[in-house]
């Protein structure tokens, strides 16, 4: 299944495949299992000349272990996979690591605008460098993103990154990633914003460092 | 003509205003299937004219989108499945004359036909209707600027009202009816599973839908008087509506599945002979899962900017609200555990149901866990999620329901062998509409875009988008040979009797179909509902009414 998701080029993506991958594995067990077992009574208990229904209330302790069981240990593999998800979720949600590189992201009818921090690696100053649906960052760098949007809800989208966030007006919402791999990624809406959410389309752009200091240089000067 | 008046569109009769319910609810969901033919032909050919249609833009697209899930869940599922099949049903198997409030009844329905009146114009005023999604969040439907639709979003915001009056009078009547016009002999417990969903669906929506009145009524003010409920700009806050909405949104999904878990008991056991494994358990499953229901609603919201702490406490209740599900579900199953199954259309469409749900099921566990939802909200994996659940639940289970009581509505068969292909077709091209689905959202197919053909990432999995829009035409096609056989049989069907499927509750007591009043004598109960096979006795069924 995992074929079918783009190529992850974040460091905690692997994690959210991973997390996907498990409750795959869990719930496709499962799903043959309870299939096999109603078409297995489908085809097993079909209406046959003189073979009566049996009559089975399901009423005593004993009969409904037949359910019970398998409904607890249903409940045992569910709290399994929200015990190995938890992590995941905590180190992308709610850690913040110390930012290497910052930059404001702004969801806006239908554009999503980048503010960076220039050469002194502070928002707000004279050399911050403005994009629109452009976006540069350096390969191994723990980018901070602070999020807010301009007019409805959008959502941050960047599908390789594993990364989604809503941007909702009247918040700063911060998050955090790491790309592993050079290249360009697309960058999209993920929250119906009005006619132009289909085409609220942007790029990542991930250059090594030497590159990214000659755009840095390129950019400010 | 007067007599027509007070027996087709006036009626006080419950029979009556069931089948109003059934037939607007189906009927609607011609137009909803209208749309989501519309809007998956420009996904499949984005750019070229829908034949039938025309060339669609986005903002017809964004408001085709909104409108077939709002006719989907509030003017075809609820009517059908909790009003029609309710309405119909409920007095028949208590054993009682008609609703406990007849006139509020009929007052149910006509403000549900209003309803739909003021959602029907909503497509032919200036701006076109509503276009911010079923779930309508604001800002984007707060300010018409920000879609351009005007009086669209009024009207939506005013035929949901509408809608919601008319189903609370609904739930009044069907619990006020349940506790205090029950046959003699009918205690609780001995109602069918059927009575029993209804109500608790009932009390569900009754409970839930105050803080969405709420929300709607503020969204309503924010746009006639500007009040800035959910606008940051006057102090307001978007997210206040999510909360309001899934605190009614996730209760009302079981709105909608519980009667239809309802139609799946008496089915099934009519059809395997058997009694229900697990009557009580059932019943107490259910009860528990309703009372969690209130507490899961910001699994809807893991990303939307919400505290992300949240997540944990939210992610354990998903998780508990699985088991009395499972409970219920392996309880269905167990009921087919040595019967003697017998494969009308409506037992296929129920186990059609049963084993479809399943998928739906299953794949709420990735969406329920928070990580995994940072990747699949608000993609096609979503949407095909919850057609896998709200599909089965609504369509098989009412067509379920349609091929088990038409012989007591109309006092004649549906054709059987028309009912199966009904069936395969359905069933198979529901399959071949949405795994495709799953697929696009696993390579991250984002919701309710244009054009998917934008996004590179997107365009070389087209051909799923064609394949799925080939198998919904397909299904569209399929339903003629439902609604031929639905009108003809009508008139023409076989003669039925009045227990033609040999069931044991009361409805089957009455004369098919049964009279003003319903029974000739009223009904004394002995029994619970579902004793088939029965030992020790020389008929395989043995109606409530016999001692």
């Amino acid at each position: 299944m995992l074929g079918w998701f783009p190529e992850n080029i974040s460091t905690y993506g692997h994690g959210i495949d991973h997390v996907i991958q498990v409750i795959y594995y869990i719930v496709g067990a499962w799903f043959l299992l309870v299939e096999g077992v109603l078409f297995y009574f489908l085809i097993r208990y079909r209406k046959k000349k003189g073979v009566p229904a049996v009559y089975e209330p399901g009423s005593t302790w004993k009969a409904l272990l037949w359910v019970f069981i398998p409904a607890v240990l249903i409940l045992g593999f569910d709290l399994g996979i929200d015990w190995a998800q938890a992590p995941v979720w905590d180190e992308i949600k709610l850690s913040l690591p110390l930012p290497e590189q910052v930059v404001r992201v702004t969801g806006r009818q239908f554009v999503w605008e980048f503010v960076q921090a220039g050469p002194d690696g502070k928002l707000d100053t004279a050399d911050d460098i403005a994009t629109v649906n452009q976006l540069t960052v350096p390969i191994h760098a723990k980018v901070q993103f602070e999020l807010l949007a301009a007019d409805v809800i959008h959502s941050l989208w960047i599908p390789n990154l594993r990364l989604k966030q809503d941007a909702v007006p009247g918040r700063t919402i911060k998050g955090w990633f790491e790309a592993t791999k050079e290249g360009t990624y697309p960058i999209a809406c993920a929250e119906l914003c009005g006619s132009g959410h289909g085409v609220m389309k942007g790029e990542l752009h991930v250059l090594n460092p030497v590159d990214y200091q000659r755009w840095l240089h390129e950019t400010v000067h | 003509m007067k007599r027509f008046i007070r027996t087709y569109l006036f009626s006080l009769d419950h029979k009556m205003i069931g089948k109003q319910y059934l037939i607007t609810g189906l009927l609607m969901s011609l137009v909803g299937g209208y749309l989501a033919y519309v809007f998956r032909h420009q996904l499949a050919w984005p750019g070229s004219p829908v034949p039938g249609y025309g060339m669609v833009g986005p903002d017809q697209y964004n408001g085709f989108v909104t409108m077939h899930g709002t006719i989907m869940v509030f003017w075809v599922a609820m009517p059908i499945l909790l009003s029609g099949f309710g309405n119909y049903l409920l007095p028949l198997m208590i054993g009682a004359r008609d609703m406990a409030f007849p006139r509020l009844n009929m007052l149910s329905y006509w403000t549900f036909f209003l309803s739909t009146v003021v959602l029907i114009t909503s497509f032919f005023v200036p701006g076109g209707p509503a276009s911010g999604g079923w779930t309508s969040y604001p800002p984007l439907s707060d300010q018409p600027g920000f879609t351009g639709v005007f009086w669209g979003g009024h009207l939506w915001i005013l035929a949901v009202a509408l809608e919601f009056t008319s189903m609370l009078m609904g739930g009044i009547n069907f619990l006020t009816t349940t506790l205090a016009l029950r046959a003699k002999g009918m205690c609780l417990f001995r109602m069918p599973i059927f009575v029993w969903m209804e109500n608790i669906a009932s009390l569900l929506f009754m409970f839930s839908v105050g803080p969405l009145i709420a929300g709607a009524f503020m969204l309503l003010a924010d746009r006639l008087v500007n009040t800035g409920f959910f606008m940051p700009s006057a102090g307001g806050d978007p997210l206040l509506f999510q909360h309001l909405f899934w605190f009614f949104g996730h209760p009302e999904v079981y709105v909608l599945l519980l009667p239809s878990l309802g139609i799946l008991a008496e089915v099934f056991t009519v059809f395997s002979r058997k009694t229900l494994f697990g009557y009580r358990t059932i019943v107490y499953a259910t009860l528990v899962a309703g009372v969690l229901s209130f507490v899961v609603w910001a699994h809807h919201q893991f990303i939307s900017g919400m505290d992300p702490r949240l997540a944990a406490p939210f992610s354990v209740t998903t998780i508990l609200i699985s088991v009395p599900f499972a409970i219920s579900l392996f309880s269905f199953i167990a009921t087919l555990w040595g019967g003697s199954i017998e494969f009308t259309t409506a037992m296929l469409f129920a186990v059609g149901m049963l084993a479809e749900f399943m998928i739906g099921g299953v794949t709420g566990i990735f969406n329920g866990s928070a990580a995994a939802d940072i990747y699949l909200h608000d993609t096609y994996f979503v949407v095909a999620h919850f057609h896998y659940t709200l599909f089965p639940v609504t369509f098989f289970g009412a067509f379920a329901g349609i091929y088990h009581w038409f012989p007591k509505m109309y006092g004649r068969f549906l054709n059987e062998k028309w009912g199966k292909v009904h069936f395969w077709v359905t069933a198979l091209s529901f399959n071949v509409i949405f795994i495709p689905l799953f697929l696009l959202g696993l390579a991250g197919h984002q919701r309710r875009i244009f054009d998917p053909t934008v996004f590179d990432y997107l365009a070389k999995y087209q051909h799923l988008h064609v394949i799925a829009t080939f198998a919904m035409i397909t299904m569209l096609l399929g339903q003629i040979p439902f609604i031929a056989n639905f009108i003809i049989s009508i008139y023409k069907g076989r003669l039925a009797d009045r227990n033609p499927w040999k069931g044991t509750t009361l409805e089957w007591v009455a004369p098919s179909p049964p009279g003003h009043g319903n029974f000739e004598n009223d009904p004394v109960v002995h029994r619970g509902p579902y004793d088939y096979s029965l030992p020790g006795r020389d008929r395989e069924w043995v109606s409530q009414t016999e001692e």
